[in-house]
């Protein structure tokens, strides 16, 4: 597998990042995860790590990267589902992802965007 | 060099029970009365004698680490991690081997006292021995004090670091005792791991129990809570006391970018706001 699906729910777009990232793989997933971003002119992305174990600095970085891209197109990144080890090596490479948000799952995340968009997590506007 | 010439091993054997009964009594002048009773010194006393006896035979005088020692050395190791365990001092575990030179020695000048050249070569080699045991048993005695200390720290890192559920969705943190790498890690691990487990929103690090905060202490606080939004929980640091909240200022340790609270109390009823619960008297009081 070289590319990582980029799945749309409505106006949102949920990455779940299966397999270990390596450096190609995160590069790809920027470049499509912002054609997307622009196609389906979505206003937040979500993107789930929960099955992420390793990461490191480069990986971290791309992360961050991912989320500064997003607001410049003007979606909200939120990560989700990051494991403890993950959370505590990023905090310990001197990464904590200032400006991304972050949530426990997926439902979380896509209560927090909900809020956020529409002033109530049940999507009703 | 003396292993044949040497009268150790007949004299062991033939005054066996004389050897015993001062050797118990030379125990017992030295140890605490209260330290262990009479019986038990005797029972552990006379085995031991026994094993050594039995390794005196062997003939092997100057190494206690070979084949026929066997048995001594294990006696040795059990004696002084038990006595290590029951807070025995280093000297009296090691004077249990050292209260045999003088029943020895007296024995010996019996035997080969006329003859000045050869009762020093006897007390050389009997000295030797003894001393080899007896650091043997300080060595192990020292390695069991050693165990029992890291144990007991490990049950203190573990028993330190409770992770309390107040609310749904609310956690708290209650830390007592200075916070150091090694503890931070801990607390940290166990943090992450209970967000996980309850899905929790909002921690709170309730610092009242930290004596001091250092800088070094201030950036394991803010490591933590750095990770725990990571993994999407917000953290509220409560319980600073003047005194603390002073000393970070001094040290110019910044806070802003994390919510602080004077009290516990305080930093509950924020997060109770902010996961949308109320608490409030009944209707009619």
């Amino acid at each position: 597998m070289d590319r990582i699906p980029i799945l749309r729910m409505n106006e949102f777009l949920l990455v779940t990042i299966q397999v270990d990232m390596h450096d190609r793989l995160a590069m790809t997933l920027q470049d499509d995860l912002t054609e997307q971003i622009v196609r389906h002119r979505a206003r937040g992305v979500l993107i789930d790590i929960s099955s992420l174990e390793v990461v490191d600095s480069f990986i971290g970085r791309m992360i961050g990267n991912i989320a500064a891209m997003s607001r410049v197109l003007d979606a909200e990144t939120v990560v989700v589902g990051m494991r403890p080890a993950v959370a505590i090596t990023l905090v310990e490479l001197g990464l904590s992802l200032p400006g991304v948000r972050t949530a426990l799952s997926v439902d979380k995340g896509m209560d927090l965007l909900r809020t956020s968009f529409h002033g109530t997590p049940n999507g009703a506007s | 060099m003396t292993r044949s010439a040497s009268r150790l091993p007949d004299i062991l054997k033939q005054n066996d029970a004389d050897i015993l009964r001062d050797w118990v009594k030379e125990q017992l002048a030295t140890l605490r009365p209260e330290a262990m009773s009479e019986s038990s010194l005797r029972e552990q006393t006379q085995r031991f004698f026994g094993l050594l006896r039995d390794a005196v035979q062997s003939g092997e005088l100057g190494d206690i680490t070979g084949p026929a020692w066997t048995g001594v050395r294990e006696m040795l190791t059990d004696l002084s991690q038990s006595r290590a365990t029951f807070g025995y001092t280093p000297s009296e575990t090691a004077m249990f081997v050292l209260s045999l030179k003088q029943p020895l020695f007296t024995r010996l000048r019996q035997d080969v006292g006329r003859d000045a050249e050869a009762l020093a070569d006897e007390v050389w080699t009997a000295t030797l021995l003894l001393d080899k045991l007896a650091l043997f048993t300080t060595e192990v005695y020292q390695k069991g004090r050693e165990a029992l200390i890291s144990r007991q720290q490990h049950e203190m890192l573990e028993l330190s670091t409770p992770v309390v559920q107040l609310w749904d969705n609310v956690l708290a943190l209650p830390l007592i005792g200075t916070l150091d790498s090694a503890r931070t890690q801990v607390v940290m691990e166990n943090l992450l791991h209970k967000i996980v487990d309850t899905g929790a929103a909002i921690a709170i690090i309730d610092i009242t129990g930290v004596p001091t905060v250092d800088t070094l202490v201030a950036q394991h606080l803010l490591k933590t809570v750095a990770a725990a939004r990571l993994m999407g929980a917000d953290c509220i640091i409560s319980g600073i006391r003047p005194q603390i909240a002073q000393t970070i200022v001094h040290l110019g340790v910044e806070l802003a970018s994390v919510v602080t609270k004077a009290t516990l109390a305080d930093a509950f009823a924020i997060a109770l706001q902010k996961t949308g619960a109320t608490i409030g008297k009944p209707a009619g009081r």
